[in-house]
């Protein structure tokens, strides 16, 4: 029980006065980045980098720990309230966990995302130490042609979620991927739908798009209803989760631990695609399906677990071999070389301490996110009563700060106000803006693996055929495509017999 | 009670922004410069030029620094910045390969020769790497199957076409005599992803700085076979390219730039500085921390430098049909 005694160890040396008080430090500096939109969790710790310095390996890791899972916890706090998510991975929350909110169950939703995430974040670590090495070693067999298949089989569960007319949200949907295609192609060096402008060269940012689509999208509609319509008054809920909120939340909240884990601990997996393939089949499981769509908590409780628990995951192959899988990941690699520690299999040996410390301080994190994010909800949720035009000029104002942080340039804000105004179109035409944006996210990467795989497999397609994660992930496809046949079919057999 | 709430939301939000623009020392004395950063926080010129700048500031060789990072299209929006800015007084570019290849791939009116050259300050070799189960064992093998099949041997690395794991494959194939059109370069987002793909064996060799893959190379989890500079680099078991008899040197390099049209003095003000700053221990404990190899020039040298590296890109673009 090495495992055990190190874990221990850790308890003893991120339990010190000062490495908790970095912790909280952390914990609150991410919870804060994770709000705003655009600053995420990776440019914080970049930024704070000098401080490594004069700082204790320790109490820094514990603190960039505090910032990477304070950022996952905050971004689903601006998704649910005012529909403006912070990071990438809370996009989906923002679909049902706003709608809860404009039906008065702000608390729930923020409830349900934090002890989700609590949840998902506690068995990740868990399973981090279980598993570190052995799930290391299988992520990095996968290659482009599994990740692809993957990616493929995202977009197509993505179909279910087109909306009711399937003719406008293939619309949106290829809106979405034709956006995504701006930019420099990585492969040949072309600019592609850039204009001539260098600016739009590394491709749109896809806060920037989130935010423009979701929350500008939806003041401008607002704005322009605003004398029409009555004031719609939003309830005041009850402050807690009730029995029936838990009933409907714990099993979501396992599902998407489950999804998020691994791919967080695969190279190219991230925490966008489980959260996805999270909400599809919260949808498809759900007792009330009809209530997706109009703030069904399983839409919140499932994607908030799954992210959470993909940043324990990309912590899986950054201690065991050494090997990134995000920005955050990276930028903490490069604070960890900057003390002269190299990680990698030997690191659990070499520098045991410190790695056991920080894992404590992990699960330590998660403890203090709860208990921060807890009693806030139903404080947050009392925001929404703000009158309107006054909630809404923050929500404006917000976005822009956001969209503006992410690179400091003007041009952002000139992008969020043209997307902003396709947000607003797309809502007088009854368009779906969540294919949209999930076509921008997945888009560029399905391209990428797709060449990828089929350069390094000189051309042939049968190459995307020669792992056999890619098989069976067509084989799910095929599956998913037939299931409504095959049902029908079986179905109908005894009444004809 | 809301708006309590607002300012403390506000408050929390400001937190992080306040460390945004990070500048260090204390706000007395008029000439302040400026240290323009062409990527992300965190990225290559970023951690060079901070650490330049922190040296210049913690040794008080200068007052206090404005570092700021303008991030697009891998530096060319800097570089767009830096002409603009033509005859500042005040400004800095850290800078490096990276660039010069953008420059070209994005196809700016803006030329690298026009800008002032004041130092350069470290350079990188490259490295030529297989995974551990590769069946090549010398730089020699891997020539000949390469020779004999161009395109059938897959090369990958963490830059986009125009940057210095682009470039080295294409320069290595013509020093051997493959034509660079025939290369099958993949690029990788990143050295993380390169480096799952070689220990996923995903690819026949891979072109990348070796620093991200110390650990790696010492478990014998990836082999060097060859690696680009002049010297070999300590704890790396591989020939230069020149002792395998490849006739090819290939660095990449970090240095400062400043803006095109500033005076004379202040080229040698500029010029001044960054020489006492890498007389100090301070910068060598830098160096030695971060693993950078030394490699300072100033002024016209560097200038001409800057000229025959920007030749050689275009050069290989050139071939390459990217410009």
């Amino acid at each position: 029980m090495d495992a055990l005694n190190g874990l221990m160890d850790g308890f003893a040396t991120a339990l010190t006065p000062m490495n908790l008080l970095y912790a909280c430090i952390g914990v609150i500096l991410g919870t804060a980045v994770g709000v705003l939109p655009g600053i995420g969790p990776a440019m914080t710790v970049a930024l704070l980098l000098p401080i490594t310095y004069n700082v204790e390996p320790a109490s820094a890791f514990i603190m960039f720990a505090g910032i990477y899972y304070g950022g996952m916890y905050g971004g689903s706090t601006t998704s649910i309230l005012l529909n403006t998510p912070g990071e990438s991975s809370s996009v989906i929350t923002a679909l049902e966990g706003n709608k809860m909110a404009k039906a008065g169950r702000a608390a729930q939703a923020l409830a349900t995302a934090a002890i989700g995430s609590f949840v998902a974040g506690s068995i990740g670590t868990a399973l981090l130490v279980a598993f570190a090495p052995s799930i290391a070693n299988l992520a990095v067999k996968l290659g482009a042609p599994s990740y692809f298949a993957i990616m493929l089989l995202a977009l197509v569960a993505v179909t279910a979620v087109l909306g009711a007319s399937k003719l406008r949200g293939f619309i949106a949907l290829f809106l979405g991927l034709a956006i995504g295609l701006v930019g420099i192609d990585g492969l040949t060096g072309q600019n592609r739908l850039t204009l001539g402008i260098p600016l739009l060269s590394d491709g749109i940012d896809i806060v920037v798009i989130a935010v423009a689509i979701f929350a500008i999208g939806e003041a401008l509609w607002v704005a322009a209803h605003l004398r029409r319509r009555p004031v719609e008054v939003i309830p005041v809920g009850r402050p807690w989760m009730g029995k029936e909120d838990w009933k409907r939340s714990w099993m979501p909240w396992l599902r998407g631990t489950a999804y998020g884990f691994p791919f967080g601990a695969l190279p190219a997996g991230g925490a966008e695609l489980p959260t996805f393939l999270s909400y599809v089949t919260e949808r498809k499981l759900a007792k009330k399906p009809e209530e997706f769509g109009h703030g069904a908590i399983e839409g919140v409780a499932g994607p908030e677990a799954a992210n959470n628990a993909s940043a324990a995951g990309t912590l899986v192959p950054m201690l065991s071999l050494g090997l990134p899988t995000n920005a955050t990941a990276a930028v903490m690699l490069a604070a960890m070389t900057g003390y002269g520690i190299q990680p990698g299999p030997a690191l659990f040996e070499e520098h045991g301490d410190l790695v056991w410390a920080l894992i404590a301080s992990l699960f330590i994190g998660n403890l203090l996110l709860l208990v921060l994010n807890l009693p806030l909800a139903p404080l947050w949720a009392k925001l929404l009563r703000t009158p309107r035009p006054y909630l809404y000029a923050g929500i404006l104002f917000f976005a822009s700060l956001g969209a503006y942080a992410v690179n400091l340039q003007w041009f952002d804000l000139a992008l969020l106000l043209f997307f902003g105004l396709l947000g607003l179109l797309m809502r007088r035409f009854g368009l779906p803006t969540l294919p949209l944006i999930i076509g921008v996210i997945l888009g560029p990467r399905l391209e990428i693996q797709l060449r990828q795989a089929l350069q390094l497999g000189e051309g042939q397609w049968s190459t995307l055929f020669s792992e056999p994660v890619a098989v069976i992930v067509y084989v799910v496809i095929v599956l998913l495509f037939a299931a409504p046949y095959l049902t029908r079919l079986v179905r109908r057999t005894p009444q004809e017999a | 009670m809301t708006r309590r709430q607002l300012l403390a939301m506000l408050a929390l939000v400001s937190a992080p922004l306040a460390g945004c623009g990070v500048t260090r020392g204390d706000d007395s004395g008029p000439p302040r410069l400026r240290m323009m950063i062409p990527n992300r926080p965190g990225g290559g010129y970023d951690l060079t030029g901070r650490a330049a700048v922190a040296t210049m500031e913690d040794t008080e060789l200068t007052k206090r620094f404005e570092v700021f990072n303008v991030t697009g299209a891998s530096g060319t929006v800097a570089m767009a910045r830096l002409m603009n800015e033509k005859g500042a007084e005040d400004l800095l570019m850290t800078m490096g390969l990276g660039v010069v290849g953008a420059l070209y791939t994005n196809k700016t009116k803006y030329k690298l020769t026009d800008a002032t050259p004041i130092a350069r300050l470290i350079e990188e070799s490259e490295g030529v790497a297989v995974p551990a189960d590769s069946p090549y064992t010398s730089i020699d093998d891997l020539i000949a199957d390469w020779k004999k099949d161009p395109g059938g041997l897959t090369v990958g690395g963490g830059s986009s076409p125009g940057g210095p794991d682009h470039l080295f494959p294409m320069e290595l194939a013509r020093a051997v005599g493959i034509k660079a059109t025939e290369v099958n370069y993949t690029p990788y987002d990143g050295g993380g992803d390169l480096l799952a793909a070689l220990l996923g064996s995903k690819l026949d060799m891979a072109t990348s700085g070796l620093g991200e893959f110390t650990e790696q190379i010492k478990e014998g989890k990836i082999k060097v076979l060859a690696v680009s500079g002049e010297k070999k680099i300590t704890g790396v078991d591989a020939p230069t390219l020149q002792e395998a008899g490849i006739d090819l040197v290939f660095i990449n390099w970090r240095g400062v730039l400043a803006p095109p049209g500033v005076s004379a003095e202040t080229a040698t003000t500029f010029i001044t500085l960054l020489t006492e700053m890498h007389a100090t221990p301070e910068w060598k404990e830098v160096l030695r921390q971060k693993d950078w190899t030394d490699a300072f020039m100033t002024g016209e040298e560097f200038g001409s430098f800057l000229k025959d590296q920007d030749n050689r890109v275009a050069t290989t673009l050139k071939e390459l049909g990217l410009v």
